[in-house]
């Protein structure tokens, strides 16, 4: 792993997480890609294809100048352009907290895609829950913003999801909770701060 | 035809390795000058100059530019206006239709001429993004990277009811003679001056035009006649008749016709995956929000069976209030993905090579 990359997975622990359950040369679809560096980064250590959605124009040439391909799109009007079961895996990275259609986005993913992959912030995270006991929303590394300025519109916690996909006909098949670049294995839901998950569609 | 020539212009040097040329298509009123000016005409600036020079997205220091005039145009490459060496007469009528295939491969022979085995990239926007997305298809081992602005895969029956009336303008002009205007020593400028200004009205957007003109009356009142009022009127007017004092009629009427019949499905039941299949191009699209003759949505038509058959591709949807003709505009992001895009191209022939002195012409 280049240094680049050592220092990337470390400030992005679900980076390495992702990769980790992605074997080489998988295609890939990165959704909400940012400015392109897990989709670089899963290029480079996974040799991975595919491609990355986004919708801010000031990510679109960070992207490309990544090296990665990008589709300018806003994920809250779908995935029309993309075909049935196109991609190994549809990548949703620190984005579900901010699509506004997210129930109808995950659908989606598993129509263009064979597994989803999601990482979100754990909402249900003991330090979350203690600044709500003591009267305010949560701010924090993972949930860097205000409540009047936030784009996480649906946040939630372990729990929520794995009901959300229990009634959606979404199997998980993997989970991975961390604080930072820990596991979390006891009590995941108080005590990891970030979650990723793998699924694909269920019976 | 027994022959023909082609006019072009190159920017910056060819590097030892024939790696770093770049071809740029001209749309339908454009031409081999894409960039800077001439010692004697300072005032006479190339048509894509904003994009094209020294330090510029498209930077004649790392790449070699070329520029070509299509066959049938109308400055300096045989086209219609050309005297036809057999008959002594300007070709006029007899002037064969060519289309964007026919561009491609006369651009291909041009290419073999400067001893060009493969593009580093084609770029080109509207109908040169047409000729950029034929490059990939009829020649897939002779270009790396196509770049397809404001582009569509084939034109929607408005856009060639939009070149119909174009071009009725055109040939119902008493001037016109058929197309042999020129033994008549006229010109159908009625008809030419009609199908600029209907074509302007669709390279601008609404917005920009309530912008730059809204309601504005020249003299300030009404003058309840049929002479110009409005400013809108005047600059419409303005346009015509700039365009009609250079441009040869034929070649609007054969460029609008190239534009109908482009349709690279056309051999694959209508097929664009299909079409797209034997393309080996990376692809950078790019479209434009208030563009409405070649719409977001014409570009998506692009990139679809890009996706399909997993080719490189990245698609770019610029916010811009000039329409179609935001391609042509100077913006911010649309210039930093154009650059960010062409520093990955030259990265590919070596970071800072420094292209071969001896190749200069």
């Amino acid at each position: 792993m280049s240094q680049d990359n050592l220092q990337l997975s470390r400030k992005r622990p679900d980076f390495a997480a992702i990769a980790a359950w992605i074997p080489k040369g998988a295609s890939v679809l990165d959704l909400g890609c940012g400015d392109g560096s897990l989709l670089r980064y899963l290029k480079e250590t996974r040799a991975v294809t595919g491609y990355g959605v986004e919708i801010s124009d000031l990510n679109i040439a960070s992207c490309i100048g990544n090296g990665v391909n990008v589709i300018q799109n806003d994920l809250n009007a779908g995935l029309a352009d993309f075909e049935n079961n196109s991609f190994d895996y549809v990548l949703l990275s620190q984005t579900l907290q901010a699509t506004r259609h997210t129930e109808a986005l995950i659908q989606e993913m598993l129509r263009v895609g064979r597994e989803g992959i999601v990482s979100f912030p754990n909402f249900g995270y003991w330090r979350n829950r203690f600044k709500i006991l003591f009267g305010n929303m949560p701010v924090s590394k993972d949930l860097p913003y205000q409540w009047y300025d936030t784009p996480n519109v649906h946040l939630c916690t372990l729990k929520d999801f794995e009901t959300f996909c229990a009634d959606h006909h979404v199997a998980v098949l993997d989970r991975r909770v961390m604080t930072g670049e820990g596991e979390v294995k006891f009590l995941p839901n108080l005590l990891g701060s970030t979650a990723v998950y793998r699924f694909q569609r269920g019976i | 035809m027994s022959s023909y020539e082609l006019v072009y212009e190159t920017y910056g040097s060819l590097n030892a390795d024939k790696s770093n040329a770049i071809l740029i298509c001209h749309a339908l009123s454009g031409n081999h000058h894409v960039a800077g000016y001439y010692a004697d005409a300072p005032e006479n600036l190339g048509w894509w100059d904003s994009m094209v020079g020294p330090g510029k997205p498209i930077d004649t220091e790392k790449f070699f530019v070329i520029g070509v005039n299509n066959l049938g145009g109308c400055h300096g490459s045989t086209g219609p206006s050309t005297i036809n060496p057999e008959t002594g007469q300007a070709y006029g009528a007899s002037f064969p239709l060519v289309t964007v295939e026919d561009w491609v491969e006369s651009q291909a022979r041009l290419a073999d001429q400067l001893g060009i085995e493969q593009f580093a990239a084609v770029i080109g926007g509207s109908l040169g993004g047409m000729q950029a997305l034929q490059w990939s298809l009829a020649y897939p081992d002779r270009v790396r990277h196509v770049f397809a602005i404001a582009a569509a895969p084939r034109l929607t029956a408005q856009n060639i009811a939009f070149n119909d009336v174009a071009r009725n303008a055109i040939l119902t002009d008493p001037d016109f003679y058929g197309g042999d205007f020129y033994q008549h020593g006229v010109v159908p400028t009625r008809g030419l001056r009609l199908a600029r200004m209907l074509g302007h009205i669709t390279y601008l957007s609404d917005d920009a035009m309530a912008d730059k003109f809204g309601r504005e009356l020249r003299s300030g009142s009404f003058k309840y006649s049929y002479d110009i009022e409005f400013e809108i009127e005047s600059y419409l007017r303005y346009q015509g008749d700039k365009f009609a004092a250079y441009f040869d009629a034929n070649t609007y009427l054969l460029m609008t016709k190239a534009l109908d019949y482009f349709d690279p499905a056309h051999d694959f039941g209508g097929d664009l995956n299909k079409a797209f299949s034997h393309a080996k191009a990376d692809f950078l699209v790019v479209s434009f929000t208030t563009d409405w003759r070649f719409s977001p949505t014409r570009s998506r038509e692009i990139v679809r069976p890009l996706l399909h058959n997993k080719l490189n591709v990245s698609y770019a949807e610029i916010t811009s209030n000039h329409g179609h003709d935001s391609f042509l505009m100077k913006d911010s992001y649309y210039f930093e993905v154009m650059r960010t895009y062409l520093d990955k191209v030259a990265s590919e022939f070596g970071k800072g090579q420094l292209p071969a002195k001896e190749a200069e012409k």
